[in-house]
């Protein structure tokens, strides 16, 4: 018979399964960040002069900002000189003309992370757009998008073809100014997603991204932009994974949302970039700012998050409720387990009129995982009937984690109706032997009872996305109990 | 059917058993009874396979096997129930589903195909009439928010869909208005075979008066001090335990 403790810690051991690495030939520059480098990624990409200017000044203002370490997470000093911001699978010719074209062992790779994109084998209900370290190497779907209006593709290729929209919305929401990685982003982003829906659209099909980090070395610095008009909806959901490796890697993305008038955004995230080991080596910082503007009346952003890996996460998905009755909510499930950190939770910015807001956030910490919720709920003077519900849920395995919660809550209209729930439990030994004494095993009372936990946001993702996220979770939390 | 010799147990260095044994054969129903502290609880908890527990002598044999070498789960395959004393809640889990997991482990473990939802939930219809439970109690999270009593009947619905070969029943009785106690009586004697056998924890006798044991052993200090047939109980419950506990054979 075992011993409280050593039951825990078996459970909360893992094999990362998706740590493999491609061996590709790249084009990649060297290590360093100057002036030079910001030139070389613009040029690589074909930009026009009004984005090279955008990210320069986007560079100069970085070099003025410090790091910020106010998160309630531990790291060592990033050597911002030591990363190479770019790095892509080496093109033949011109390029690939359709994804038929695609080097093979490309194809293969995201069909190992179960992501078939050929014709005869890619999923049916999905358009997807892989991005491999800094470019995309193609979209599926995008010709059946295109007879409904539907724009879907990669930021770059929506540069050059939709140069318009790109300049009219890019930054909007996340000014190049507004924060130390967003900045940094914006002086540097090289590729991610572009998404528009014209008035009235319902997209007929999900639409994802799948970011996949390679080449040792380098950060991944993606920039996603999904503009929805008058009476669109589109439902999104962008999933990521990473080689196993002893060193750190930098991803700080950006995603800017904007909704329009009765436009619906629902975007969910699975994300499971490698989480380093048991001991914190390794593993992916994971410093990204998302925003989306509910910018038109009756307009509604959902936020659903899944977020299992990286060694440190650092990201506050939010909602700013500008257009009147306006709707933002936030589902997140954030699992901390070996020595990973997560930082995480969301901001809503009630603007408008009878603007609601609803927070459900489940922090899960293992092993030695620290998780803490961080989250603001700010009603402005204008927001007359503003309403906001939150939720924080932490569950403890073991006695070696940690779970915090950080909650801000700033009113200026004294008609706002703010509710706040918060509890934490931890899956006793009692429990797991009460299922043991049922027939049933460890691992499936763990699953059970995690499952049970995060029931209220799994239910919020895309039905082929939920099973993923719940057997991407038992396989996280897999051998932790045994 | 389960065979106990001359166990010894303890936790964190305290020996709580002191040398037990007890033969039990299927078609019967033993009783155990005692004052608090005399290490009931910790029998039934051992033979369910609670961690924690150091054993420094003797064995437990079911059905030849070695009971004490399996995992709780494994056990619970095997047939051995326990209906706890303070029955765990589960907060976010589905009564329903629970169920289904427990009882779909056990089939799996003797070759059955697992019941679908449907077939589960006409299975469990038939057994909660027996137990006169609420059926919104399924929708409900395991055991959260259920009264004293509804976490007792709902142990014994348990017992009734997974169909055990010993039945431990650990204080059953505690906690249960008289009305309850003969709902959960007339369940258990309802599941009693010529195949099964039932093991019964009690410390007062009230139990017994619906449950009939063949059998009723007092423990005292971690030994079994008297054993005899039913009427040692009522003989106890008027003479209270201190006869026994006083007499010479205590260190027989």
């Amino acid at each position: 018979m075992s011993s409280t403790a050593d039951t825990i810690d078996r459970f909360v051991r893992q094999e990362y399964k998706w740590g493999f690495y491609t061996d590709i030939e790249t084009d990649t520059i060297p290590a360093g960040l100057s002036e030079d480098t910001v030139r070389f990624i613009s040029a690589k990409k074909q930009e026009p002069e009004w984005l090279l200017e955008w990210r320069l000044k986007a560079y100069r203002h970085w070099l003025k900002m410090q790091e910020p370490h106010w998160p309630q997470v531990k790291y060592g000093p990033i050597d911002y000189q030591a990363i190479r911001y770019y790095s892509a699978p080496k093109k033949k010719g011109d390029g690939p003309k359709s994804l038929d074209e695609v080097d093979p062992k490309l194809l293969e790779t995201y069909e190992k992370l179960g992501i078939p994109l050929h014709e005869r084998a890619r999923l049916a209900g999905v358009a997807v757009d892989a991005v491999f370290d800094s470019e995309s190497i193609g979209t599926t779907h995008k010709e059946e998008l295109a007879k409904q209006g539907v724009i879907f593709g990669s930021i770059s290729e929506a540069v050059r073809e939709h140069p318009d929209l790109v300049r009219r919305y890019l930054g909007s929401v996340v000014p190049y100014t507004d924060n130390f990685f967003a900045t940094l982003n914006s002086a540097v982003f090289s590729d991610g997603s572009f998404a528009y829906i014209p008035k009235g659209v319902r997209c007929p099909m999900e639409l994802s991204t799948y970011f996949r980090i390679n080449a040792a070395g380098t950060g991944q610095f993606e920039r996603t932009l999904i503009v929805a008009e008058e009476g669109a909806s589109v439902s999104y959901l962008e999933g990521c994974t990473a080689p196993k490796r002893d060193e750190n890697q930098l991803h700080a993305a950006v995603v800017e949302l904007v909704a329009l008038d009765r436009a619906d955004i629902k975007y969910s995230t699975v994300q499971n970039w490698y989480p380093g080991d048991a001991e914190g080596r390794g593993g992916i910082y994971n410093f990204v700012t998302k925003r989306g503007l509910c910018k038109g009346a009756h307009s509604k952003i959902s936020w659903t998050q899944v977020e299992t890996g990286s060694a440190i996460t650092w990201k506050y998905p939010s909602v700013i409720l500008r257009g009147d009755h306006s709707v933002g909510e936030f589902y997140s499930v954030a699992l901390a387990n070996l020595a990973q950190q997560a930082d995480t939770g969301t901001k809503m910015v009630h603007l408008g009129r009878n603007t609601r807001s609803t927070v459900i956030a489940k922090g899960i910490s293992a092993g030695r995982g620290q998780n803490s919720y961080r989250g603001l709920v700010q009603v402005g003077k204008h927001a007359a009937g503003a309403r906001n519900f939150t939720q924080c849920d932490s569950l403890l395995i073991g006695d070696r984690c940690g779970a915090h919660t950080f909650p801000y809550i700033e009113v200026k209209n004294p008609t706002a109706r703010l509710e706040h729930e918060a509890t934490t439990s931890k899956i006793g030994e009692d429990q797991i032997f009460y299922c043991n004494a049922r027939g049933i095993e460890t691992q499936d009372a763990v699953n059970m009872i995690v499952n049970g936990f995060c029931k209220e946001v799994f239910k919020e993702l895309p039905m082929e996305f939920a099973m993923e996220a719940q057997k991407l979770l038992s396989v996280s939390l897999e051998g932790s109990v045994g | 059917m389960l065979e106990i010799k001359n166990l010894h147990a303890g936790v964190e260095g305290r020996q709580i058993l002191k040398g037990i044994h007890l033969s039990i054969q299927p078609g019967e129903v033993h009783a155990v009874m005692g004052p608090n502290g005399s290490g009931k609880s910790t029998l039934a908890q051992l033979l369910a396979g609670r961690a924690g527990y150091t054993i420094t002598a003797g064995e437990v044999l079911y059905e030849g096997q070695d009971l004490l070498d399996m995992d709780p789960e494994e056990r619970a395959r095997a047939g051995v129930f326990l209906a706890f004393q303070y029955p765990v809640e589960i907060p976010g889990v589905n009564t329903t589903y629970f169920l289904r997991t427990a009882v779909n482990a056990m089939r799996k473990h003797r070759g059955q195909a697992p019941l679908d939802a449907v077939k589960f939930l006409s299975l469990m219809r038939e057994k909660i009439k027996l137990l006169e439970l609420d059926e919104s109690l399924l929708k409900r999270s395991v055991n959260e928010g259920f009264s004293g009593g509804e976490k007792k009947r709902a142990e014994i619905l348990q017992m009734a869909l997974l169909e055990p070969r010993l039945a431990v029943l650990d204080e059953t009785d505690s906690g249960l208005d008289i009305d309850a106690l003969k709902v959960v009586a007339r369940g258990v004697n309802r599941l009693k075979t010529p195949q099964t056998a039932q093991l019964v924890i009690t410390h007062y006798q009230r139990l017994l008066d619906h449950i009939i044991p063949d059998y009723v052993h007092v423990l005292h200090d971690g030994c079994i001090v008297k054993s005899g047939g039913k009427e040692l109980a009522l003989e106890l419950e008027e003479r209270g335990y201190d006869w026994i506990v006083k007499s010479p054979l205590q260190t027989a």
